[in-house]
């Protein structure tokens, strides 16, 4: 299979979009380490991997805390080798009206969804460049480029994170490194089913596939990214979104 | 064995892509050898491969030249 020989680090991958990326990564052949924020949420992710027949573990980690970050890399490095693909996909959302908004819904927007994809490629990134490869793909969101009234944090974060991906694309581009982003639209997740009916009703009607997407739409734009194919692509923005924004 | 010196030329030859006799002690990486910041980025993590050590940040910005990485490596490492 096309990533039989890659390592893969996919934060925030207990459920969700995470979670999905995690299964395609491994389908592909990858060896895929999922991390989740609690103990218990990595046992489930290791029990999840052995349970699809896929190569891996979760591992426990803190996106937002720096000396979590140095930790895990270390583990997985010293497990499995230096991941070849990373997947910054760990995000939160605290949606509120700006006038209302508070400074600490700012800040843990910034650290979760910005802050910690700053953090975890620069942690990979030097065994990347040794290995003159590596596949770095950052979730970004919709919202990053058309805006959402009541996300002006998480928009931030996502529009940031963006600028992030093209800047670092040049930066590592000469090393055989790529780094681009994927952007979900309206996905059918814990995330958006916290949404009132109504919301979602709207939603789906600006949205030409006439449906929510679904995190395997999204995890498949991914493993594309994280293939040798997708060599010549990097600083891209891939969105998948059943068309409600196209850039 | 061979000299600090010698091994810490043999990794410059080899990182930077340049021909033995282009790398004389007084030769600076970017100016001389054609370095970009990113290839003295990739030096140093050579550097510290080679010779198992940590070279912070702040020391390894100081590091531009043949003589300056030798001088580094053998006061360091003895």
């Amino acid at each position: 299979m096309s990533l039989d020989k890659q390592v893969a680090l996919v934060t925030g991958a207990s459920r969700g979009i995470g979670r999905a990326i995690a299964h395609e990564l491994g389908r592909e052949g990858a060896v895929v380490v999922g991390t989740a924020t609690s103990a218990a949420g990595a046992d489930a992710i290791t029990q999840d991997l052995l349970a699809q027949g896929l190569r891996g573990q979760g591992l426990v980690l803190q996106v937002t805390d720096a000396a979590s970050v140095e930790a895990a890399v270390k583990a997985v490095t010293e497990a499995f080798g230096a991941p070849t693909i990373l997947v910054n996909n760990a995000g939160i959302t605290r949606d509120n009206l700006l006038m209302r908004m508070k400074d600490e819904e700012w800040e843990s927007i910034l650290a979760t969804n910005l802050t910690s994809v700053y953090r975890l490629s620069k942690a990979v990134i030097r065994g990347m460049m040794k290995a003159k490869y590596g596949r770095i793909i950052n979730v970004g969101s919709v919202v990053g480029s058309m805006g959402n009234a009541g996300q002006t944090n998480y928009a931030a974060a996502k529009a940031g994170l963006l600028g992030f991906t093209k800047s670092l694309a040049r930066e590592v581009g000469s090393r055989g490194i790529t780094v681009n982003a994927v952007a979900p639209g309206f996905i059918d997740t814990d995330m958006t089913r916290a949404l009132p009916d109504e919301q979602r009703a709207v939603l789906i009607g600006a949205v030409p596939l006439a449906r929510l997407g679904s995190p395997e739409d999204v995890a498949a734009a991914v493993a594309f990214l994280a293939s040798e194919r997708a060599g010549y692509i990097t600083g891209e923005t891939l969105h998948v979104n059943g068309g409600m924004y196209m850039a | 064995m061979s000299s600090i010196e010698e091994r810490v030329k043999k990794i410059i030859i080899e990182q930077l892509g340049v021909k033995e006799e282009q790398v004389t002690n007084d030769a600076s990486f970017v100016d001389d050898l054609g370095a970009d910041s990113l290839d003295t980025v990739e030096l140093v993590m050579a550097l510290e491969e080679e010779f198992e050590c940590e070279i912070p940040d702040e020391d390894a910005e100081k590091i531009t030249t043949v003589q300056q990485a030798i001088d580094y490596v053998s006061a360091h490492l003895g």
